[in-house]
């Protein structure tokens, strides 16, 4: 399937070109809206760009707002979640290197987790947080989401594919299991790592439905949390609403520019085609 | 000492990982099939002597609520429209994407993908912004056309279609990577082989392309399946349910009881009742990906 002429080339882009501009309209607006000062925002007919650029909104956010505070408990979330995925690449190796008593049966509980629903579990978990005194902390935000069982499952069967050959050569040389893992297994496994930092990285920085849950004092609110608080706060106020919305998508978008490559090869590697 | 060490070392590594999954995605399936047997809520939560068991009072109650069956019905709903839609607009996508040259194709697939990786929060105050009533820039837009306001929230069944158009938007983007994944993989020879024949572009489409994508749509269908039977943040941010219950989902009735009632039960018994529905998708796409082999 490839195209002949000109013209055929020419219609195909000119339809990709309006879809794209289509699905990217929200983001357009958002951040030209930031920009227009409050009677601007809320003008019939409304004006594209902003005719008096203003960055009163994003003063607006941090000195008024408590964005400073959530932009801090965002990255420390980001930072946890880091350690999550260093259990989950350990699990994965542990799963595809090792035979041990009960592999089998440990995978399987891994893998039943994975189809669950996330409501199911919702509430209870919930209740196992309270049993725990754990609500209303950052452990108890932090903790439900920090192990996943699709990711360990990505990730051991990329490290079923590391030779057995190579483990045991460092292990007759005297290698630590620990320093085999860090120094030999990591820096291999990393074209499906390196996806999932990214990924992770962009799960934890989105991540509202725990946060909402668990935390009730306004200084453990995460950015998404601290955004929908102001949404019902400032309900008319679209200019405050959109720069909100713009400091928390336009980092994501620029981190996801950067490493989409990373990305898109990686469903490759995860094998699903 | 040292067979012991040896036995040990596969634990270290899975230890963290499985006691965290354990703790907090296995155990919680127990604790919800035993609570939803009982009437637990905030009372019974203070002191546990005030739980009762209550059989499956829950069940038979829920089939009677009316807030769960339209929640059912409109999930249903979100189902038959939007699947079709997801499914075939990240195919159309993808087609389009594989017939342009390399560079437009990677940034393109960019633009498409970008809303999966956006905050679902922010979607809902920008996306809530463009769907006002008044000041929305859609019906600022459908006015220069001479359409009158469209009440695009306010509306319980213009207000559902309105969240499939959203969660559309938002979910292309993973989809149409796994389309494009296996139109990439698709041997050019085939369609050389055509060309010799003089197959025409909608030979080629119907008789190679479609044919050999089989197994990456059924894939997707079952996964956006699934997803939309979860249906979830979008009426959660969005409308919280409104209006008139009208966009509320069995995902969004299960989190009202547990968070807002704290009807921990009740929410537990409706959360059974969503598995099961899904079980059976999932069952059906298991047994498809061991006949395929593919993973």
């Amino acid at each position: 399937m490839y195209l002949r002429t000109r013209l055929e080339k020419t219609i195909v882009i000119v339809m990709l070109t309006i879809g794209g501009i289509l699905v990217s309209l929200p983001f357009v607006w958002m951040i030209l809206s930031s920009f227009k000062n409050d009677q601007e925002v809320l003008s019939i007919p409304p004006t594209l760009f902003p005719q008096d650029p203003t960055l009163e909104h994003y003063i607006n956010l941090f000195q008024n707002l408590n964005f400073d505070v959530y932009l801090v408990n965002t990255l420390i979330i980001v930072f946890c979640s880091m350690i999550g995925l260093l259990f989950n690449t350990m699990a994965g190796y542990g799963f595809g290197k090792f035979q041990f008593k009960g592999k089998e049966a440990w995978f399987v509980v891994v893998l039943l987790t994975m189809m669950l629903p996330a409501q199911v579990t919702m509430v209870p978990t919930y209740l196992i947080l309270n049993e725990m005194g754990l609500t209303n902390t950052m452990s108890g935000i932090v903790l439900p989401g920090l192990v996943a069982a699709f990711n360990i499952f990505l990730i051991r069967q990329f490290m079923v594919t590391i030779p057995d050959a190579l483990i045991e050569a460092a292990r007759l040389d005297g290698a630590g299991e620990f320093y085999i893992f860090f120094r030999l297994v990591l820096p291999l496994s990393m074209p499906v790592v390196a996806v999932q930092i990214i990924l992770t990285f962009i799960a934890a920085w989105n991540s509202f439905l725990w946060p909402l849950i668990v935390a009730n004092d306004q200084s453990l609110y995460t950015l998404s949390v601290g955004l929908a608080l102001l949404q019902d706060q400032h309900v008319t106020n679209y200019g405050l609403q959109m720069a909100g919305s713009a400091f928390m998508v336009v980092p994501i978008i620029i981190i996801f520019i950067i490493f989409q490559k990373y990305i898109m090869e990686g469903f490759n590697i995860s094998g699903i085609k | 000492m040292n067979n012991f060490k040896t036995k040990m070392t596969p634990f270290l590594f899975i230890g963290p990982a499985v006691a965290i999954l354990l703790l907090f995605a296995f155990l919680p399936i127990i604790v919800a099939l035993v609570i939803s047997f009982t009437d637990t809520n905030l009372v019974g939560l203070a002191n546990y002597s005030e739980i009762n068991f209550i059989g499956i009072r829950n069940y038979i109650n829920l089939l009677s609520d009316g807030n769960f069956l339209q929640s059912i019905g409109n999930t249903f709903f979100y189902v038959i429209i939007g699947v079709p839609l997801s499914v075939g607009s990240s195919f159309l996508i993808a087609v389009l994407l594989h017939l342009v040259g390399s560079w437009l194709a990677s940034t393109f697939r960019v633009i498409y993908y970008v809303p999966s990786v956006t905050n679902i929060v922010a979607i809902a105050v920008v996306w809530g912004f463009l769907y006002n009533q008044e000041y929305g820039l859609f019906n600022y837009l459908l006015s220069l056309v001479d359409i009158g306001r469209i009440p695009w929230l306010e509306d319980p069944f213009v207000a559902k279609l309105s969240l499939i158009l959203l969660a559309v938007w938002k979910s292309n983007g993973v989809s149409m990577l796994i389309f494009l994944a296996a139109l990439q993989s698709i041997p050019r020879s085939y369609y050389e082989a055509a060309d010799i024949d003089g197959a025409n572009r909608w030979q080629k489409l119907r008789y190679i392309t479609i044919p050999s994508m089989s197994f990456a749509t059924f894939f997707v269908t079952i996964t956006t399946l699934i997803g939309w039977m979860q249906f979830f943040e979008e009426p959660f941010v969005m409308t919280d349910g409104g209006p008139l219950n009208g966009t509320n989902s069995i995902a969004l009735f299960i989190y009202q009881e547990g968070f807002q009632y704290s009807e921990f039960g009740y929410g537990a018994a409706a959360s059974f009742i969503l598995f099961a529905f899904i079980i059976i998708a999932t069952l059906i796409q298991f047994k498809f990906r061991n006949k395929d082999q593919s993973l």
